[in-house]
């Protein structure tokens, strides 16, 4: 131990001195002083521990939450669930609210309604009554010159143009700047409209050879009522399984399918992801934790010599073992905690770099967090002390 | 004598010796695995992004409209052009081909169903199931198994609920075979005919066998699937496709993949038409097959990139922590292990070392021990990531070798990193105190 640094105190004003300080129990301030006096060794084995904990909690976080993440992401593929009218009937007209009331607010469900329209000249062209604010945000893959935002504006599906305007659009698919927005007229059950194309609709599947209108005008013209409502649903498979149960009963009039196509995929992907992130978060989280243990090992076996001066001055077994787990758990608990809260910083910094996303801090990792972070510690100091209680103090004290 | 020392060191203190061997060893073996996963896991997760199916469709340059709702086609589609099945295999001679997963030609053909009370309008849908083609040299197979892996073919619930007497028990039904008669029935067709494989069917007045139901949640539910050549039988065209399906491993848009190819300078066009964009394969299968246009599935196409670079971003973080931990743990060890021979410093500065040729023994111990711990961290960290790509990708993950030297060098900058500060203190220690033995 150092000398003391103020030898021209007499005794008698050390006495005096201690005499009017607070008390405090000789262990706590055997734990106080060890850690102020061997700072060095004390800041890096804490610092190891904050670093393995913000690591661990950084990972933890992650790998909750980036599923969820990656969920939202994947609803950009569009609807999960397609409700069908039976035998031809419309769907109730409150459909959409009644599954908005089932599912939440934050799922999207959108309406389709098809009729097959003529012409001028004959041909036959499928026109589809839709909700465009609902349909552009459930298939954000459409690429759509522009938007109809005007009565009688519609989008015309890129094939579907060169029938309806057969000499504007002569080159209908080289035209991607948009469909001349000269109107037309079609006509269905005699019914005859005047329509204006807003834009170009194109996606490289069946929505090209048709013709999308607002759903009222749509039902005015026609009235045919929406057969189709597609859904798209965020949650796991367990989740939106209960989800199209509660679709089906809230209306026993239509039929409940899931959008296989789309599940699978998502569920594959998903799975594969979140197999590879949990590997990946075993290897750091176990790397850190050795890490933490090789240096609180280090540090407590540098301090064998302290050990023995206890031991020498008749401390019992059960205090030293007690001093040691209890500087050991003040360790971890503080580390981890610091740990805890800068690995949810650095997780919603990922969150926000990766996904544009904030990561919502999971304060129930912070249990198993500072749970780990204690039972390294106290690993990390019985092993040596076990090591050492074999040995005689004079031993160590001699610097053998 | 500097080599003699070092090497007692090393015969001395092997325990110490091999703890922190180990330390550099797991820190490597980690750093590589992750390494290796991060660069493979885009390859592998577009791999699984094909199982949204195709990305790309081929249709004959002068299609015409289809007339379709809810599966139902509407018109008939013996008009219109059609491409020739005898070009398909060309799709195989692209630039890109090594990319193309797999491809499925469609015909619909509309067939009279029998079903004893009438006639009735069902769609019939050619394809390859699973189809054995050659292109030049090379042996192939390609089909719905490969580009539409949803779709699922069971022997239907009718058969488990009322086996009927004198049909044949479930066990003949799957997938039918290419060159055979049989087709697959659409589960909601099945259950509206109360029919199940073994069963025939009416179509057109000639009798097919039901090898399977087919289940895919979508319009082939109330259709009939069947190989290529019976629908190109039924409409009398031979060899005539109407559409081919292409699922393709492509690369996430970016700047130039939007670019119209006409406006491109040579060398622009050349970088264009040889990097895997899904536009650049459209117009590569556009040269294959003669007068046919294709143009990607967007729904598909445009998706895959935004999961792809997520996935991508997401791994490259996490291996930067992986690669920050394995350093702290490496520099940890060796601080520890240094830390612990103050007394041997402090005896060799009394007997008159300086402080450099102290520090070089360290180095040279420290290098000695990176070298070993790294190449035996290289080979573990290789094995981990080929467990990983067999137990999650069901594929191998390749290492690069040139990955080698690349870990051998950041093992052993993070050893004398790590090494830096302890012998940098332990130089500095008074070796009076040392050898007094109050450290």
């Amino acid at each position: 131990m150092s000398t003391n640094p103020r030898p021209l105190l007499t005794s008698r004003q050390v006495a005096e001195r201690r005499t009017r300080s607070p008390h405090t129990s000789m262990f706590a301030r055997m734990l106080i002083r060890a850690a102020m006096l061997r700072r060095g060794r004390a800041a890096s084995a804490l610092l190891a521990m904050i670093v393995a904990a913000a690591v661990a909690t950084a990972m933890l976080n992650l790998y909750v939450d980036v599923q969820a993440k990656l969920r939202t992401e994947f609803r950009n593929y569009g609807a999960n669930i397609v409700i069908v009218a039976k035998d031809n009937q419309p769907l109730p007209t409150d459909a959409i609210t009644k599954i908005e009331s089932v599912l939440g607010a934050k799922t999207l469900a959108v309406p389709f309604s098809y009729a097959v329209a003529r012409t001028k000249d004959g041909q036959s062209v499928v026109v589809v009554g839709t909700d465009f604010t609902r349909a552009r945000q459930l298939n954000p893959w459409w690429k759509v010159s522009r938007w109809p935002d005007g009565p009688h504006q519609v989008l015309v599906g890129m094939r579907a143009a060169a029938v309806v305007n057969p000499a504007a659009n002569a080159n209908g698919r080289e035209n991607h700047a948009g469909p001349s927005r000269e109107p037309f007229e079609i006509s269905f059950q005699g019914k005859e409209i005047e329509l204006t194309p807003a834009g170009m609709l194109q996606t490289g599947a069946g929505e090209d050879s048709r013709i999308y209108l607002d759903q009222s005008e749509f039902q005015d013209w026609t009235g045919i009522a929406p057969t189709t409502i597609e859904v798209a649903a965020t949650g796991t498979a367990g989740e939106l399984e209960s989800d199209m149960r509660q679709l089906a009963e809230v209306l026993p009039s239509a039929e409940v399918r899931p959008v296989r196509q789309i599940m699978e995929g998502e569920a594959n992907v998903l799975n594969k992801t979140r197999a590879t992130l949990y590997a990946s978060a075993t290897l750091v989280v176990l790397t850190s934790a050795l890490c933490v243990l090789a240096t609180l090992i280090g540090w407590v076996f540098d301090r064998r010599r302290d050990f023995a001066i206890m031991k020498a001055l008749g401390a019992s077994e059960r205090l030293v073992n007690g001093f040691f787990a209890a500087e050991a758990a003040a360790l971890g608990i503080v580390g981890a905690t610091l740990g805890f809260l800068i690995g949810v910083g650095v997780a919603v910094w990922i969150g926000r770099v990766n996904f544009h996303a904030p990561v919502v801090p999971r304060f129930s990792v912070f249990p198993y967090v500072l749970a780990g972070g204690i039972a390294v510690a106290l690993i990390a100091a019985i092993l040596p002390i076990e090591m050492l209680r074999r040995v005689q103090p004079a031993i160590i004290l001699r610097g053998e | 004598m500097f080599p003699r020392i070092v090497y007692e060191s090393f015969r001395r203190q092997a325990r110490r010796k091999l703890l922190a061997g180990i330390a550099i060893t797991l820190g490597v073996a980690v750093a590589t695995a992750m390494i290796a996963v991060a660069t493979d896991i885009g390859d592998k997760i577009n791999r699984e992004l094909r199982s949204y199916g195709a990305n790309l469709v081929v249709t004959p340059q002068e299609d015409t409209l289809d007339v379709e709702v809810g599966g139902v086609n509407l018109k008939p589609p013996s008009d219109g052009t059609f491409l020739n099945e005898a070009d398909l295999p060309k799709i195989r001679g692209t630039f890109w081909h090594n990319n193309i997963v797999g491809f499925s030609p469609t015909l619909p053909v509309a067939v009279k169903l029998n079903d004893g009370g009438g006639n009735k309008d069902v769609m019939l849908v050619g394809t390859y199931f699973n189809k054995a083609l050659k292109f030049g040299k090379e042996d192939f197979t390609t089909g719905v198994r490969i580009t539409h892996p949803w779709w699922k073919v069971s022997c239907g619930e009718v058969d488990k609920a009322a086996p009927k007497e004198g049909e044949k028990s479930g066990t003949t039904c799957g997938w039918p075979a290419d060159d055979s008669e049989a087709v697959l029935l659409g589960d909601r067709l099945a259950t509206k005919l109360s029919k199940r494989p073994g069963s025939t069917i009416d179509l057109n007045g000639r009798q097919f066998a039901v090898s399977g139901i087919l289940s895919t949640g979508g319009p082939e539910d109330d259709q009939i699937v069947a190989p290529l050549a019976v629908a190109q039988e039924i409409l009398g065209k031979p060899g005539a496709v109407r559409r081919v399906y292409v699922s393709a491993l492509t690369k996430p848009p970016d700047a130039l993949s939007a670019r119209d190819p006409k406006t491109m300078t040579p060398e622009v066009y050349d970088r264009w038409y040889c990097s895997p964009y899904v536009e650049s394969i459209a117009y590569q299968l556009q040269e294959a097959i003669p007068h046919s246009h294709a143009e990607q599935i967007r729904q598909v196409a445009q998706n895959e990139g935004t999961v792809l670079s997520r996935i991508k971003g997401l791994m490259l973080l996490v291996t930067l922590a992986a690669l920050f931990a394995s350093a702290l743990a490496v520099s940890a060890a060796m601080a520890t292990a240094i830390y612990e021979r103050r007394v041997e410093v402090g005896l060799m500065k009394a007997l008159g070392a300086g402080s450099f040729a102290v520090s070089a023994i360290f180095f040279a111990e420290a290098l000695l021990l990176a070298l070993a711990g790294g190449v035996a961290g290289f080979s573990a960290g290789a094995l981990l990531a080929h467990q990983i790509g067999r137990s999650i990708f069901n594929s191998q993950i390749s290492i690069e070798p040139v990955l080698f030297p690349i870990i051998i060098a950041i093992a052993v900058f993070v050893t004398f990193a790590g090494s830096a500060a302890a012998i940098r203190r332990a130089v500095k220690f008074d070796p009076v105190f040392a050898l007094r033995g109050e450290g």
